[in-house]
C-alpha cells in the first residue's frame, strides 16, 4: 500500500447523497479476475452522460472527490474502492460515509475524509467556480485546506498510522513474523495437510 | 469459569494478543476456489509476496463448472476466464488444484470433509459465506473477503476481534421424516435472518447428538443465512468415525493424540454462553421457505402467511414483497404450490446420504409430468460412490437429470438456471430474488420433499405419496 502523508490535487465535485456501491462500480463488472481495471465502471450508468461532472475536459486529471452523504453504501464490494483508486483518485470527501466502504477504504490505502457538510458545500461552491482549485488533504496535520477554507477531521490512531507509513494489513502481520513462526513450531503433528512436504 | 467449544478453539489459536489490536489467529486450512480468489492472486504478485503455507491451501473448482459435457471447452466466456485464471494462479504459486474432471474436484464444502482434511479444533477460511459448513466437526470455520484470502496467502493468520457465542440447544427427538434441513430451516425461521449477527452458534442438545455427520454439516452450513460468523458442533465418536482413513485424517500415534485433543473440544459446564435458544425437536415437521429470504419459511403442512399479521412494519414489508415476487397469495396452502423444477445438490445438501434420501423416494416412481429434476452431487467423489450404489440409475429411471458435481443451480453462475417466472424446489441454501436464474422462484426444502415434490409437482413431504405413485419402469 502507498502511503499517505499529504496530497494536493484538483478536485470533482459530486453533488448526490446515497451513492451506493452499486452506483460506484456495477454488478457486472464483479466479474473480472483483477483489482486493475475498473476505471471505465466507475460510475459507469452516470458517465453515459457526456455533461456528467466526470466526463467534463476540465475534471481530466482530478484526485480529489468531494461526494454527498452516505457515500458507498449497500453491497460490501471491494472493488468500489478499487474502481475509484484505478481512476485515479487518492482521497474522498464526504459528511458520512457507510462503515463496510470506509474499512474497505483505508485498508486499500484510499483516504476517506469526513467533515461537516457546510464545509463540503464551501468546497462544492469552491470548485465548481474554478475547476483548477487545488483541494490540499493533509493526513499529518488531519487538515483539508482549499482557497479560504480551513477544516480539520478526524481519524482514529491506528488507521492514521497505518495510511502514514503505508502499511496495508499484510505489511503489519508480518512484523510479527516472530510470532507466526513461534507458533507454526509448536503446532501439533496431528494437524492436516494439504500437502506431503 | 469454563470456557466454551468456540472459545477453546479460538484461544488455541492465537498467535499474538495484545491490548487495543484483534488477537491474530493462525488459519489450519485454507480453501480456494475460482470466484474469490483472482484478485488475492494478483495482489501477492503486486507486492512479491508468496504463499506461506503451501500444505495448508488447497483449491478447486465449483462455482462456475459446467454440470453436462465437462469434457469441453467451457462455453461461457466468463466463466471459462476466471477458470483459466485460478489454474494458472495455482500452478503459478504452487497450490494444489482439483480441476473440472478431477476426481476430487466439487464444492468446495464438500470436498474438504470428504478428504479428511476438515478435523475437530481447525481454524478453517474460504472466501465463501459457506464455510460456516466445517463448523460440524467443532472447526471454527468461517468465510472471509478477498483482501483477507491475500493476507491468509501471504501470513496464514488473521487480525479478528472475537464473536459473541450462541448456544442453541435442541433436545427431544426429530420425528420421522424431518430432517437436518428442516431442523435448520425452522431455526432460522425462528431467531431471523440476522438473529445470529456478531455470534458463534454451537448447537448442542440430545437431538445435535443424533445427527450423522452429513446432516450436521447441513445446519452448520446454513448459519451464514441465520447472519451468524460462525456455526459449530463439538465433536464426538460420529466425528471421530466420519474421519477415521479418510485421506488426510492422522495417522498411528498421530491419531490417537489427535482424538485425544478431539476430546477436550466441548463445552465446559460452568461456561456461560451470551445467548441461548431452545428448541423442541419432538415439535418440528417438515420446513418450507415461501419468501425470499431463509427466513421466510413455515412448516409445509401451513399456509402463506398474510403480511397483515406482522406486527413490524419492515417485516410486513419485506413480506409484502415477498409474496409479489413470488407470486403467491395469503392463505395459500403451501401444499398447493406447483413447481417447474426440482434441484438436489448443492453445500447445504450434495453429500451421498443425501442423494441416498432422495433417491429412496423416487425409487419406482416418477418425477410428475412437466417437472425437470436435476441432481447434482456435490462432488464427483459423491457422483462416483452414487454410481456405485446404482442410485444414477434410480433418478434416470425416475426421469431426473444425473449431472456431474458443482454448485449449479444453488447460484446458476453455469448454464443451469431458473427462465423468468420459473419456480423450484431446491436442496440449496438461498431463496433470494434471481438467485437461480433472473426473476426465478425458490423454495428452499429438504432432499425428502424435493423428491416428494418431484413426484407429485407440488410442494409435498414423503409422507403423502402412496403406492399409488409407484409405477414398475418399463421392461422389468
Ligand atoms: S453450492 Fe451454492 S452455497 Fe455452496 S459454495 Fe456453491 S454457490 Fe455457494
Amino acid at each position: 500500500m502507498e502511503a499517505f502523508t499529504t496530497h494536493t490535487g484538483r478536485a470533482v465535485p459530486l453533488r448526490r447523497s446515497n451513492v451506493d456501491t452499486d452506483q460506484i462500480i456495477p454488478a457486472h463488472w464483479l466479474k473480472k479476475v483483477t483489482r486493475d481495471g475498473f476505471e471505465d465502471g466507475l460510475f459507469e450508468a452516470w458517465r453515459k452522460d457526456p455533461e456528467f461532472v466526470l466526463n467534463r475536459p476540465e475534471r481530466e486529471g482530478a484526485t480529489v472527490l468531494v461526494a454527498g452523504p452516505d457515500f458507498g453504501t449497500g453491497s460490501s464490494r471491494e472493488h468500489a474502492v478499487w474502481a475509484l483508486q484505478n481512476y485515479g483518485f487518492k482521497a474522498v470527501i464526504s459528511s458520512r460515509f457507510a462503515d463496510i466502504f470506509r474499512g474497505n477504504s483505508l485498508k486499500n490505502g484510499l483516504l476517506t475524509v469526513v467533515l461537516e457538510q457546510k464545509i463540503v458545500d464551501a468546497l462544492w461552491e469552491l470548485t465548481e467556480k474554478d475547476a483548477t482549485a487545488e483541494v490540499t488533504v493533509d493526513l499529518e496535520a488531519r487538515e483539508v485546506r482549499a482557497e479560504g477554507i480551513t477544516a480539520s477531521f478526524e481519524l482514529d490512531e491506528n488507521s492514521r498510522w497505518r495510511l502514514l507509513n503505508g502499511l496495508d494489513d499484510i505489511s503489519i502481520t508480518l512484523q510479527n513474523e516472530a510470532d507466526i513462526a513461534a507458533y507454526e513450531a509448536k503446532r501439533p503433528a496431528y494437524k492436516p495437510r494439504t500437502l506431503v512436504v | 469459569m469454563g470456557r466454551t467449544l468456540a472459545e477453546k478453539v479460538w484461544d488455541d489459536h492465537v498467535v499474538r494478543r495484545a491490548e487495543g489490536e484483534p488477537d491474530l489467529l493462525f488459519i489450519d486450512l485454507h480453501l480456494l476456489h475460482e470466484v474469490t480468489s483472482p484478485q488475492a492472486f494478483d495482489g501477492l504478485r503486486k507486492s512479491g509476496r508468496t504463499v506461506r503455507r503451501l500444505d495448508l491451501t488447497i483449491a478447486t473448482e465449483d462455482h462456475n463448472t459446467p454440470t453436462l459435457d465437462i469434457d469441453k471447452p467451457i462455453a461461457d466466456p466468463v466463466s471459462r476466464v476466471q477458470l483459466e485464471t485460478l489454474r494458472k494462479n495455482c500452478a503459478d504459486f504452487g497450490v494444489r488444484l482439483h480441476q473440472l474432471g478431477d476426481v476430487e474436484q466439487g464444492v468446495v464444502h464438500v470436498v474438504g470433509p470428504q478428504l479428511g482434511l476438515t478435523q475437530p479444533g481447525t481454524t478453517v477460511v474460504c472466501g465463501d459465506s459457506h464455510t460456516s459448513t466445517h463448523g460440524a466437526f467443532g472447526a471454527l470455520a468461517f468465510g472471509i473477503g478477498t483482501s483477507q484470502v491475500e493476507h491468509v496467502l501471504a501470513t496464514q493468520t488473521l487480525p479478528l476481534a472475537r464473536p459473541k457465542t450462541m448456544a442453541i440447544t435442541v433436545e427431544g427427538e426429530l420425528p420421522e421424516g424431518v430432517t437436518a434441513k428442516d431442523l435448520i430451516l425452522a431455526i432460522i425461521a425462528k431467531i431471523g435472518t440476522g438473529g445470529g449477527q456478531g455470534y458463534i452458534l454451537e448447537y448442542r442438545g440430545s437431538a445435535i447428538e443424533k445427527l450423522s455427520m452429513e446432516a450436521r454439516m447441513t445446519i452448520c452450513n446454513m448459519s451464514i443465512e441465520a447472519g451468524a460468523r460462525a456455526g459449530m458442533i463439538a465433536p464426538d465418536e460420529t466425528t471421530f468415525a466420519y474421519l477415521k482413513d479418510r485421506p488426510h485424517a492422522p495417522e498411528g500415534e498421530d491419531w490417537d493424540a489427535a482424538v485425544a485433543y478431539w476430546k477436550t473440544l466441548r463445552t465446559d459446564d460452568d461456561a456461560v454462553f451470551d445467548a441461548e435458544v431452545v428448541i423442541n425437536a419432538g415439535e418440528l415437521s417438515p420446513f418450507v421457505t415461501w419468501g425470499t429470504n431463509p427466513g421466510q419459511g413455515a412448516p409445509l403442512s401451513a399456509s402463506v402467511p398474510d403480511p397483515a399479521s406482522y406486527e413490524d412494519a419492515s417485516e410486513r414489508l419485506a413480506a409484502e414483497k415477498a409474496l409479489e415476487y413470488m407470486g403467491l397469495t395469503a392463505g395459500q396452502p403451501l401444499r398447493d404450490i406447483k413447481v417447474d423444477t426440482v434441484f438436489v445438490g448443492s453445500c447445504t445438501n450434495g453429500r451421498i446420504e443425501d442423494l441416498r434420501a432422495a433417491a429412496a423416494i423416487l425409487r419406482s416412481r416418477k418425477v410428475a409430468d412437466g417437472v425437470r429434476m436435476l441432481v447434482v452431487p456435490g462432488s464427483a467423489r459423491v457422483g462416483l460412490q452414487a454410481v456405485d450404489e446404482g442410485l444414477d440409475l434410480v433418478f434416470k429411471e425416475a426421469g431426473a437429470e444425473w449431472r456431474h458435481a458443482g454448485c449449479s443451480m444453488c447460484l446458476g453462475m453455469n448454464p443451469d438456471q431458473l427462465a423468468p417466472g420459473e419456480r423450484s424446489a431446491s436442496t440449496s441454501n438461498r431463496n433470494f430474488e434471481g438467485r437461480q436464474g433472473k426473476g426465478g422462484r425458490t423454495h428452499l426444502v429438504s432432499p425428502q420433499v424435493a423428491a416428494a415434490t418431484a413426484v407429485l409437482g407440488h410442494l409435498a413431504s414423503p409422507a403423502e405419496l402412496s403406492d399409488a405413485d409407484v409405477r414398475t419402469p418399463a421392461g422389468v
